[in-house]
């Protein structure tokens, strides 16, 4: 290093290429990896999801086996139906989810969400030294936000993808226990899909928001202040 | 020649409960170009401060830091995050390896802020961690590391980018003898060959044989500075006053 320090610093008016990079590709595998390494933890944080998107998944189900019934146009199952305690009214043509029901889905993706906000507040402060050495070796606040979301995205997609899937498969069982195989078969794969996918949609939205202020409060960290944590 | 980090009339204080303290009461210091430079003192002196201002790590209160002459307050956070990336490799007391990547993903990640593709990264990486003398541990993870080890993956870090400053705090304070003399060896040598200037916050007497000049900070002032001729001196005095 013969020359000055910032000669080979891109000008700011031709600055077409960036000073830093961090490519998304190797985002991705680091915030994977990090999942990994850290699994247990990982697994708890989205433990909660699981629970909140399964009960989603179930209700949500539960109704496409109802609605399934009912529009198979068979007096028998609504009769079914009916005796097992649906308020259906005789011109009624499906099944919408109850005030009540409503109220407590709500209720769990709430509790869910305060659940993943504490969760990952804990992750990020235990891992503020880590942040701020990154920081040291040059990364911008927007790169440990990404890293931040892209470990919340995988988890959160994970978790309600598995918490759709066991919601649906317990909504299934349970609609064939009440109503017998015949009522079952009555209900499409596409609606059963289609509440899944809400689920899992909804489950990932939770588990990004959850995470966007730990990670928000992580990246605008000064790196000393970072470093000055005891580990 | 210029110098490659001027400190000009440096303050700090921070804000401890309701008490102010002053860590730093007005610094003045000149590093030049290729020197290896110790900055001594005891614990609370301000060393640290004064460590985390040059490597703009730390704002200063009042007062200035320039590297190459150029006043790091007025680069914006892109710029900072690139003279971290590009032209300071940092080392710290507690090593502050990421503990889920292994040896070697440490070392390539400075490379890829850098832009340098993933190959080149693992190349240049593995002649790195051969420098410092731990080429067959390139897929080890932290833990599985000693001190001495971690520290010497440290530094292979600090140096990936091919840096014109290091920055060492205390950077033998979590090892034994032998491992600290040999950090500062490599230190030493590496700095030669590279003419890196060095400047390590310490309170290593060890340190004190390598260093072209030592800068003795007491109470947040600089008490005196030294080039390495007067140093036995006083290295002699200090032997017999504690």
């Amino acid at each position: 290093m013969k020359e000055g320090i910032f000669q080979d610093l891109p000008n700011k008016s031709n600055r077409v290429q960036r000073l830093v990079v961090l490519p998304f590709g190797k985002s991705v595998e680091i915030a994977y990896k990090s999942i990994l390494v850290r699994f247990f933890r990982s697994l708890i944080t989205t433990l909660s999801l699981v629970l909140a998107v399964s009960f989603l998944s179930f209700t949500d189900v539960s109704n496409d086996v109802a609605n399934g019934m009912l529009a198979s146009g068979s007096a028998e199952l609504r009769q079914t139906l009916v005796r097992a305690g649906y308020d259906l009214g005789p011109e009624a043509t499906n099944v919408a989810s109850s005030p009540k029901q409503r109220w407590i889905i709500l209720l769990s993706l709430l509790v869910c969400a305060v659940g993943i906000v504490n969760a990952q507040l804990m992750a990020v402060t235990e891992r503020f030294r880590e942040i701020g050495t990154m920081k040291c070796l040059g990364a911008l606040d927007r790169f440990v936000l990404r890293l931040f979301m892209l470990e919340a995205g995988m988890q959160g997609l994970a978790g309600s993808a598995a918490g759709a899937l066991v919601g649906a498969v317990f909504a299934l069982i349970g609609g064939w226990i009440r109503f017998g195989g015949a009522a079952v078969r009555q209900v499409t794969l596409t609606e059963v899909m289609a509440s899944m996918a809400a689920a899992t949609g909804i489950g990932l939205g939770l588990s990004l928001l959850g995470v966007l202020y730990p990670a928000l409060v992580a990246a605008r960290m000064q790196p000393v202040e970072a470093m000055r944590v005891e580990p | 020649m210029s110098s490659v980090v001027r400190v000009s009339n440096v303050t700090k204080s921070f804000k401890l409960g309701k008490i102010e303290v002053q860590a730093l009461k007005g610094v003045d210091l000149q590093i030049d170009r290729g020197e290896y430079l110790s900055i001594m003192g005891p614990s609370g002196s301000g060393k640290s401060t004064l460590f985390n201002m040059i490597g703009g790590l730390d704002k200063p209160s009042s007062g200035k830091v320039f590297i190459d002459e150029v006043d790091i307050a007025q680069l914006d956070a892109y710029e900072l995050a690139w003279l971290r990336c590009r032209k300071i490799g940092y080392i710290f007391q507690t090593f502050n390896i990421i503990q889920v990547m292994t040896a070697l993903e440490n070392i390539t990640l400075p490379m890829i802020f850098a832009g340098m593709t993933n190959d080149a990264a693992v190349q240049k990486g593995m002649k790195l961690l051969e420098q410092v003398g731990l080429g067959d541990r390139h897929s080890h993870k932290p833990f599985e590391l000693s001190g001495g080890q971690q520290q010497r993956v440290a530094i292979a870090r600090a140096l990936a980018n091919d840096p014109a400053i290091i920055l060492a705090d205390e950077p033998t304070g979590n090892l034994d003898l032998t491992t600290g003399e040999e950090i500062i060896t490599l230190l030493k040598r590496l700095s030669q060959q590279r003419g890196v200037t060095v400047i390590s916050a310490t309170h290593d007497f060890k340190m004190l044989n390598v260093s072209d000049r030592v800068v003795w900070i007491r109470d947040g002032r600089i008490d005196k500075i030294e080039n390495r001729e007067e140093l036995s001196i006083s290295i002699g005095r200090i032997g017999v006053r504690e």
